[in-house]
């Protein structure tokens, strides 16, 4: 037995004497996680939020929360004798005083746009794989809160320096709670410690920033993180994978292994941009002034959207009864975002209710196979990105020389247009695919052998489909269901009671709509090369709602289709 | 590796049947059943004599050893590179001064880089090790159903109801009801905390510290400035009330911008009284949410906000062209002091800036 074996029995008695540990870590270092890089966007997000912590850390050691006026007479000569915040002179001093100070600050906010991109892409791959159906709703509302946290977090946080740029951004925070009907002056007038800039922003932003926001991160983090542990992490579709297992490389020491070094990746990535690529800086902006600003201020990438939306908005405001109704700020500075927070939280569940699907998922969809769900998906990315797009219409107009106010006019319509476009493209593109994919199942691939039959004829041969496609292929066991008896009438005539009334025909019409798909070949024969007698699965086995569903494996030997 | 719609279909070895397919790779276990390596315990029982080997889980070696050995050459190098560049970091620090434009970014070129390769070079050597030293293996372990089994529910709800029962909170409502009195007060009690965080608002968002007689200063120099001064109409300056040039506070509400314009080019509903020689003065605080509306076009005379774009026609009263702005620029009454300097004739007569509730 080596020295090691003998370090770790010895450590391992001391713990298992006082913690009975023995069988439960046993289990742990074999707990199986599944591959796709997919998964990795998780990571990023996770690891992040580690590095943010720790770079944050740091620089809380210089920097000094505090609004208090200062003349700077420092490092940066630039702007020697310019009236500052004691915020914006120590974050100067963090940048050009303390070494690696400067290095820290750029990791850590390229850190925050790269924790909020990578939530994003997450967020999109549990919304399009079909994660977040039962049983993992809880993960999934805790995730949706996560985003909006980290919106907020991130505002906070590049707000703190007190910079021309964030403060302009805080001014933009205090005329939307200003446009806030009945309470909004009272909130900014307890926000801010009365009128704007005032005295106490900074530091109230900046206890929520490092404690309050970070605190109910990590505590949802730790939630998110045992949610998944507990009930074991989804699958894609491939040979073997069922709703029962989970195919994959153990805990230890694979996994631990690959995601460590992930960590070093994503923290090796990080450094890398901050040392090559500058990011907010501030020195360049000056301290804030309410009578100051640049032009194309722009926020940072994840608070674009509302800044989009804010700038689309057409000048709608009404005095009514001595009170002002300003809906050009509250309207887009709440609906949108809204739309997509709000949405995203019900999906799941509205999903489940018109599908009746109540059952557990844990083998992903490919998107192809819920082309509703997934045309939904891209409709929602697409609106989004219209009004992140329309954030930065100066940028355009300034690049490509349109004139600014037709951006603007497009930006109007494309909102409302381009969703719906992108619905429809989306959901004949899966059907598409689909269809392709059946084609596949039916005549097999396609191997671009020519050959000449005794009678004279030329044929291509074709293969049937290796057993990975083929399990890749007809994984849709679990796409949406269709609701059992979706055709309303029995057959005494008698509608089904669920699709009497307004809601249950909204619903029956949601569900024809929501589970639309291209049926798998029926495996009838003409020589497809499989499903003889193993029975490709047919369409009617999916549309019941057979929890079973197209679970057979590849038929036939392909004799049939080689000639 | 399946899982996207772009699998690659592999031809299937010719005339292998379905479920033919030999499976070529490590052990194959449903993690669940007995393990046949159950004897082997990480805490063995004081027992030093090693039991018979059983058949194991994950191979202890890779399949080829050349390519295994390559690839500990491969690993031991990355982490060499960190190694050094680890060191390297902590000479940077030492080595390279700051308190300087160059130097900072001589240092942060230095600790960047160092960090980066010794990160990265950590990374790259522990994903060659997981992926070429490590034997290759798949397991598959069993998903039991999430529900608890109907008996374990059935034993909860029975050990809760005897619980509450226990506890009388069902049965004495008097009890039930005044502790959730009790509480309600208290839930409260924070958010009343929170009142002395900022001032009632009262009519402060209505004035400005602008009053008859103050000087316009021009921001950046602080200067007062004659109508003399213009020597032709041209662009726009930004003033600030005289003795607030650092009360960011008053300057919040109070910046001003003012333009000359040639006779006959001011239009209503400028209020001609409210200028002097065609130099007419509006507030800088965008009516739409506050930024500074401090882009001006000098041939079309459009006094644009640049955060949302909201565009004020200069000449006609800074009423609104373009954008989200609801309202124009509210317009500063200007004369001229004894001197022929430009003052104000009073605060503005509206709330200047953003749009709140009890604005009207």
């Amino acid at each position: 037995m080596s020295t090691i074996d003998k370090a770790l029995e010895g450590t391992g008695k001391w713990f298992d004497d006082r913690l009975r540990v023995a069988r439960g870590t046993r289990t742990l270092l074999r707990k199986i996680f599944p591959d796709h890089w997919s998964f990795l966007l998780g990571e990023i997000a996770l690891y992040s939020f580690v590095i943010l912590l720790l770079t944050g850390t740091f620089l809380t050691l210089f920097f000094k929360p505090s609004m208090t006026d200062v003349v700077y007479h420092g490092t940066y000569t630039q702007l020697d004798g310019v009236h500052m915040s004691e915020a914006y002179a120590s974050t100067l001093n963090i940048s050009f005083d303390v070494r690696g100070g400067l290095l820290m600050r750029q990791i850590h906010h390229w850190a925050a746009d790269l924790f909020m991109a990578a939530i994003m892409a997450h967020m999109l791959r549990i919304f399009f794989t079909g994660a977040f159906r039962k049983p993992r709703e809880i993960n999934w509302l805790i995730g949706v809160t996560m985003f909006v946290l980290g919106m907020l977090e991130g505002l906070f946080g590049y707000s703190l320096p007190d910079d021309l740029l964030s403060g302009t951004g805080l001014r933009i925070l205090e005329g939307v709670m200003l446009s806030i009907p009945i309470v909004g002056t009272y909130l900014t007038f307890f926000l801010f410690g009365g009128q704007f800039p005032g005295q106490d922003i900074i530091p109230r932003l900046y206890i929520i920033h490092v404690l309050l926001i970070p605190g109910l991160l990590l505590a949802l983090i730790t939630a998110h993180l045992f949610f998944m542990f507990h009930q074991k992490h989804t699958q894609m579709p491939g040979k073997g994978r069922t709703d029962q297992n989970v195919i994959g490389a153990p805990l230890y020491p694979y996994f631990a292994a690959k995601t460590g070094a992930f960590f070093f990746y994503v923290f090796g990535a990080l450094a890398l941009l901050s040392t090559f690529a500058q990011i907010n800086p501030i020195w360049i902006y000056g301290p804030y002034n309410p009578s100051g600003i640049s032009s194309g201020s722009q926020p940072d990438f994840y608070m674009g959207m509302l800044e989009g939306a804010l700038r689309v908005w057409p000048s709608w405001s009404w005095n009514v009864l001595g009170h002002t109704f300003a809906f050009n700020v509250f309207i887009p500075a709440l609906v949108p975002l809204g739309i997509i927070f709000t949405g995203a939280a019900i999906w799941p569940f509205l999903e489940s209710w018109v599908t009746g699907d109540h059952r557990e998922h844990h083998v992903l969809d490919r998107p192809r196979n819920a082309p509703t769900r997934t045309a939904i998906g891209v409709a929602a990315v697409t609106f989004y990105g219209i009004l992140l797009l329309e954030g930065a219409n100066d940028i355009i107009a300034d690049q490509l020389s349109i004139p600014l106010f037709t951006i603007t006019w497009i930006a109007r319509f494309a909102t409302f247009l381009g969703p719906v476009i992108a619905y429809v493209l989306t959901k004949r593109i899966c059907l598409g695919l689909q269809r392709k994919d059946a084609h596949l199942l039916e005549h097999g691939v396609e191997t671009g052998i020519i050959r000449q039959l005794p009678d004279g004829e030329y044929i291509e041969v074709t293969r049937p489909v290796s057993e990975d496609a083929y399990a890749v292929l007809t994984a849709r066991a679990s796409e949406p269901l269709p609701l059992p008896g979706p055709r309303g009438d029995d057959e005494n005539g008698v509608p089904d009671p669920a699709a009497r009334h307004v809601v249950g025909k909204l619903r029956l019409r949601l569900n024809r709509v929501l589970t639309e798909n291209v049926p798998l070949p029926t495996g009838d024969g003409h020589g497809n090369g499989h499903g003889n007698g193993h029975g490709a699965p047919e369409r009617a086995a999916v549309t019941t709602g057979d929890p079973a569903g197209p679970s057979a494996g590849p038929g036939g030997d392909g004799s049939s289709e080689t000639p | 590796m399946s899982g996207t719609g772009d699998t690659p279909y592999n031809l299937p070895p010719t005339g292998s049947g379905p479920a033919g397919a030999e499976e070529t790779r490590a052990p194959h276990r449903v993690i669940g059943t007995p393990s046949p390596a159950q004897q082997h315990l990480l805490l063995a029982d004081g027992d030093e004599e090693a039991p018979p080997p059983a058949p194991r889980e994950l191979p202890a070696d890779p399949e080829d050893p050349v390519k295994a050995k390559r690839a500990e050459r491969a690993v031991a190098a990355c982490f060499i590179i960190a190694t050094l560049a680890g060191f390297g970091f902590i000479v940077a620090y030492i080595g390279i001064g700051v308190h300087g434009i160059n130097s900072t970014l001589r240092s942060n070129l230095a600790l960047g880089t160092t960090l980066s390769v010794s990160l990265l070079g950590l990374a790259a050597g522990a994903t060659i090790w997981v992926r070429n030293l490590m034997p290759q293996v798949e397991l598959t372990e069993a998903r039991k159903p999430l529900a608890s089994s109907e008996k374990d529910r059935q034993e909860f709800a029975e050990t809760f109801t005897e619980s509450t029962e226990a506890s009388q909170f069902v049965k004495r409502p008097i009890v039930r009801r005044t502790l959730i009195a009790a509480t309600l007060p208290l839930a409260l009690a924070p958010v009343v905390l929170l009142r002395d965080m900022g001032p009632m608002p009262g009519t402060s968002l209505r004035h400005t510290v602008w009053r008859k007689g103050m000087r316009l200063l021009v921001y950046g120099p602080n200067t007062p400035i004659r109508a003399a001064d213009f020597s032709s109409p041209g662009g726009m300056i930004t003033v600030v009330p005289d003795g607030y040039q650092q009360d960011l506070d008053a300057l919040a509400k109070a910046t001003t911008i003012i333009i000359k314009f040639a006779p006959g080019e001011l239009q209503p509903p400028t209020v001609m009284n409210w200028t002097v020689e065609n130099i007419v003065a509006y507030s800088k605080i965008c009516t739409h949410v506050g930024c500074p509306a401090a882009l001006y076009e000098e041939t079309t005379h459009h006094i644009l906000c640049p955060c949302h774009q909201s565009t004020f026609d200069a000449p006609r009263g800074a009423t609104v062209l373009f954008g989200p702005a609801a309202r124009p620029l509210p317009q500063l009454p200007i004369t001229t002091d004894a001197q022929g300097y430009l003052v104000a004739q009073s605060d503005f007569h509206e709330p200047v800036g953003p749009s709140f509730w009890e604005r009207g």
